[in-house]
């Protein structure tokens, strides 16, 4: 048994220690918000936040997240909606949606470390979330207005 | 308006007025068993509900609820939202007042759409012959019942049918409370879910349901004019955007059943061709695993996961049957090129003029494009549940072509059609992915073996990448002529495979037409040029292909509107200027002009950076878009996008644009960096770093105006797609004086 902590739920799984989380969040917990896009960290579908850190799920073994602070997009808000999504929600962002919640959790991440981006900032940090209806533009605005929203803090 | 203006009736019309199958449509053989009587029926009849009405086949109240029928299939483009709030908007509803239900498979929800494509005249058209063979095709569907979410199709098919579906409801209910009322009808109005009298009183739609099942519906004549509306043609949100932002969403592949175990598959990399043999001891023994069963292309690992149910069914080894179509890229491309012989004649779209004569008189110029396969990929991968009993069997999987499901399904497990139950899902995304049946078939397969049991099939993306099958692979050899500053003559002539053929015979439905996907984007194309001819020959023997986010237009778009350019500049003139005053239809010059206007086009930029303009009508809908690019130490940067479509009217502004961006995403990204290639029979690349077509870095930003010219509602999911790539070839050209003539560009050129 491996105790895992999901939005501050604890949980018990049976699987193998190198599953990765991805897995055991969709299956074994019917947490189905981290989506499976590609499962080598080619897409970020899968993006959930360990210790407060994006981190790509279908690349975490669940042995070794045990003990530590998983959040999915369910609880980056502590109960409302996070400021991305609420830019997210204003700019219309997503289409068919499948990747977008791995979007704001790594738009979030990147607010954390830089709080007004540039474009250029943004380009870095979310190009390895791929999304294939193509609302990147819709993406960046958003995170410009989520940076405004934080106060740039 | 009766004659287009500026053309000859010659131009338009090709070979005879009557139309069924005339743009191989085939002959729906599954529908065709239906009555023909049957659209006229209403499916959600059979499992009302006591106290329950339904009007037509997309409305439907109980004393508890309002349900709206999506008869298209969302997969992104936004019509699960869209479709409701057309009859809302008639039936006076507030978004939040009804539940949105996907349709099951019924020849009620035919798709009106296909009517313009269908019959063979160019999209502006409106003369009566045009008319009388869109009425003929219209006739057909109707017949034919095919319900299909694809071509763009869904905003035309269901504007004035969705509203009307409204206003009938509304009427009804009206109709309804006058008898319990007693106050005449038409003192009566409505409002927010709500009959109100005179007095005030409300009587919300929920409490009539009883009452309004008991009337006939009220027949309306008049839907409200387009400055009466309270949400359509306005900034809404989408409906499916918020769950779509905190998770809620559930996608087909997020569904979980009791009792349900899980399946992932290893099938024959061979498209098309079974297994041999194979050997599971490695995989047998593996975590989580519970069976290792044989399919007819592959195997099956079923497992308490789906993790573990791909980690096993990687180790099983198999052997495949090899392939039937050459296993090398090379001579698949040299199987495109032996094509343009009379023995592979398709179809001569257009012959204006004197093609031979044209081309010797001027500068001849003459040039070969090509356009390799290339995969769907959305993001949620093929997936599914199904459940097999002795009585049939119940399948919940997002696809665009519900008869189609029950078709395949039925057929692979030796059942008959109707004894597939079907449920729609929310799609992660198709792009023509999900008009396809590989994860159809095989779990029906699966689910047959294991009767009793649901089955959640989940492709790896690996496997994903395997199956897709692919784009048409096509090759143009283009020639014309300029002289004294004009293009004199061009001939286009297109080697490709067939793919919306052969999506139909995989159907059930094969048709003995030529594939008109092959003659789109080089024979609607409406340039003055007084010699021009377009012919298609259709390719056999090589991979299946199938329809591809705006189907045969991405390849032959980027063919015609890159050769024109060429010619354009051998005739020393603007590339914009000269489209808008050889381009024949004023609504069209006005698109050209307008994107013109936008980008403020002054002719050459100098300095290392292009703009490059492209014009492709597809679907009926014309789409120009200028694209500027700068050369930097890193390799070529696009900088902007401007964009400007006509689709006659605009029902979902924010969505119009959202749909814009992202078609000009896809076409761009798959023509800088991906294609399929094929070694020993499988395509080689098989995850998105083999085939990552755009991310953010890449992405420049769109500017999107859209028009309401045109004399019909057109759609535009797909439309976009077709000018990009063409605009970006030709901006390279400006900034670098280097024709690319084959995507993906990378080949060519570095971008930043």
């Amino acid at each position: 048994m491996i105790e895992l902590t999901v939005n501050g739920t604890k949980h018990q799984v049976n699987v193998v220690p190198e599953m990765p989380l991805l897995w055991v969040l969709r299956d074994e917990l019917g947490i189905t918000s981290p989506k499976y896009g590609c499962g080598i960290a080619q897409c970020g579908a899968c993006t959930v936040q360990i210790d407060g850190a994006a981190v790509r799920s279908c690349q975490a073994r669940t042995a070794d997240v045990a003990g530590k602070a998983i959040t999915t997009i369910e609880a980056v808000g502590n109960g409302k909606l996070h400021p991305v999504q609420e830019a997210w929600i204003e700019h219309q962002v997503p289409q068919c949606g499948y990747c977008q919640t791995g979007q704001i959790i790594q738009a979030i991440s990147l607010l954390k470390a830089i709080p007004k981006p540039t474009d250029e900032d943004i380009n870095e940090v979310m190009s390895g979330n791929l999304c294939r209806c193509g609302t990147y533009e819709r993406i960046r605005v958003a995170i410009h207005a989520a940076a405004e929203k934080m106060g740039g803090k | 308006m009766g004659e287009m203006p500026g053309l000859s009736r010659r131009t338009f019309v090709f070979g005879s007025v009557a139309v069924a199958g005339g743009v191989a449509f085939g002959q729906y053989g599954q529908a065709q068993q239906a009555p023909s009587s049957a659209a006229a029926t209403n499916p959600l009849m059979a499992d009302l509900g006591p106290q329950s009405v339904t009007f037509n086949p997309w409305v439907e109240i109980s004393p508890e609820k309002i349900t709206l029928i999506a008869q298209h299939a969302d997969k992104g483009q936004g019509v699960g939202s869209i479709q409701p709030l057309m009859i809302a908007e008639e039936l006076d509803l507030e978004p939040n007042q009804f539940e949105i239900r996907f349709a099951g498979p019924s020849p009620a929800y035919f798709n009106t759409g296909f009517a313009h494509e269908l019959a063979p005249f160019m999209a502006p058209d409106q003369s009566p012959e045009a008319e009388k063979a869109r009425a003929a095709a219209l006739e057909w569907l109707r017949k034919a019942g095919l319900q299909m979410t694809g071509g763009s199709s869904a905003i035309p098919d269901t504007y004035e049918k969705l509203r009307m579906a409204g206003a009938i409801a509304r009427e009804t209910l009206k109709a309804a409370a006058a008898t319990r009322s007693g106050v005449p009808a038409a003192d009566l109005r409505t409002e927010a879910g709500n009959v109100i009298l005179p007095n005030g009183t409300k009587i919300p739609y929920v409490a009539l349901s009883a009452d309004a099942a008991k009337i006939t519906p009220v027949s309306v004549d008049k839907l409200r004019d387009p400055s009466q509306w309270r949400i359509l043609g306005k900034p809404m949100e989408r409906l499916d955007i918020r769950s779509k932002v905190t998770g809620e969403m559930k996608f087909g592949i997020d569904r979980t059943m009791d009792g349900m175990v899980y399946a992932a598959v290893k099938l024959n990399p061979n498209k098309g061709q079974p297994i041999k043999s194979y050997d599971a001891s490695k995989a047998q023994s593996m975590p989580g695993v519970q069976k290792i069963l044989k399919v007819s292309n592959g195997i099956a690992v079923i497992a308490t996961n789906s993790w573990y149910a791909m980690q096993a069914a990687e180790l099983v080894d198999c052997v495949w049957e090899p392939s039937k179509y050459p296993a090398e890229q090379a001579d698949h491309w040299k199987t495109v090129a032996s094509s343009f012989t009379p023995q592979f004649l398709a179809k001569e779209w257009r012959n204006d003029g004197n093609i031979d004569t044209g081309l010797k008189d001027g500068t001849l110029i003459e040039a070969e494009y090509r356009a390799p396969y290339v995969g769907h990929q959305p993001l949620e991968p093929l997936n599914g549940i199904g459940i097999v009993t002795d009585k049939g069997m119940e399948i919940w999987v997002g696809h665009q072509t519900p008869q189609s499901v029950q078709y395949i399904a039925a057929t692979a497990i030796g059942m008959k059609p109707e004894q597939v139950t079907f449920h729609n899902e929310w799609m992660g995304g198709s792009f023509g992915h999900r008009l396809e049946f590989e994860n159809i078939r095989v779990l029906a397969e699966i689910a047959n073996q294991m009767r009793g049991t649901p089955v959640k099939l989940v492709f790896s993306r690996e496997e994903d990448f395997l199956q897709d099958i692919p784009r048409q692979i096509a090759m143009g050899r283009c020639r014309g002529s300029v002289k004294d500053g004009r293009i004199v003559a061009a001939d286009l002539k297109v080697a490709a495979t067939a793919p919306f053929k052969e999506l139909l015979a995989r159907m059930g439905s094969p048709s003995k037409d030529p594939d008109g996907q092959l003659g789109v984007g080089i024979w609607n194309v409406y340039y003055d040029i007084p010699n021009y001819q377009a012919t298609s020959f259709e390719v056999q023997g090589l991979s299946p292909s199938t329809t591809w986010r705006s189907v045969g237009a991405s390849a032959n778009g980027f063919f015609t509107e890159s050769f024109i350019d060429e010619l354009i500049h051998a005739a020393g003139l603007d590339p914009l200027t000269a489209r808008i005053e050889m381009c024949r239809i004023p609504i069209y010059r006005k698109l050209l002009e307008t994107v013109g206007e936008m980008a403020e086009w002054k002719g050459p930029l100098g300095r290392g950076k292009g703009r490059g303009v492209a014009f492709v009508e597809s679907f009926g809908t014309a789409v120009a878009e200028i694209v500027e690019v700068t050369m930097t130490d890193a390799g070529i940067r696009i900088d902007k996008v401007w964009v400007a479509a006509d689709v006659g009217k605009i029902v979902d502004p924010v969505n119009f644009q959202n749909l814009v961006q992202g078609g000009v995403v896809w076409g761009l990204g798959h023509a800088m960096n991906c294609e399929l290639t094929y070694a020993k029979g499988a395509v080689q690349q098989t995850n998105y770093n083999h085939h990552e077509s755009m991310r953010m870095y890449q992405c420049p930003v769109i500017e999107v105006r859209g028009l309401e010219n045109d004399f019909t509602v057109r759609g535009i999911g797909e439309p976009p797609v077709p000018p990009a790539a063409p605009a970006l070839a030709n901006a390279i050209f400006a900034a670098t004086g280097k024709r690319i003539r084959e995507m993906p560009f990378n080949k060519f050129v570095d971008f930043a």
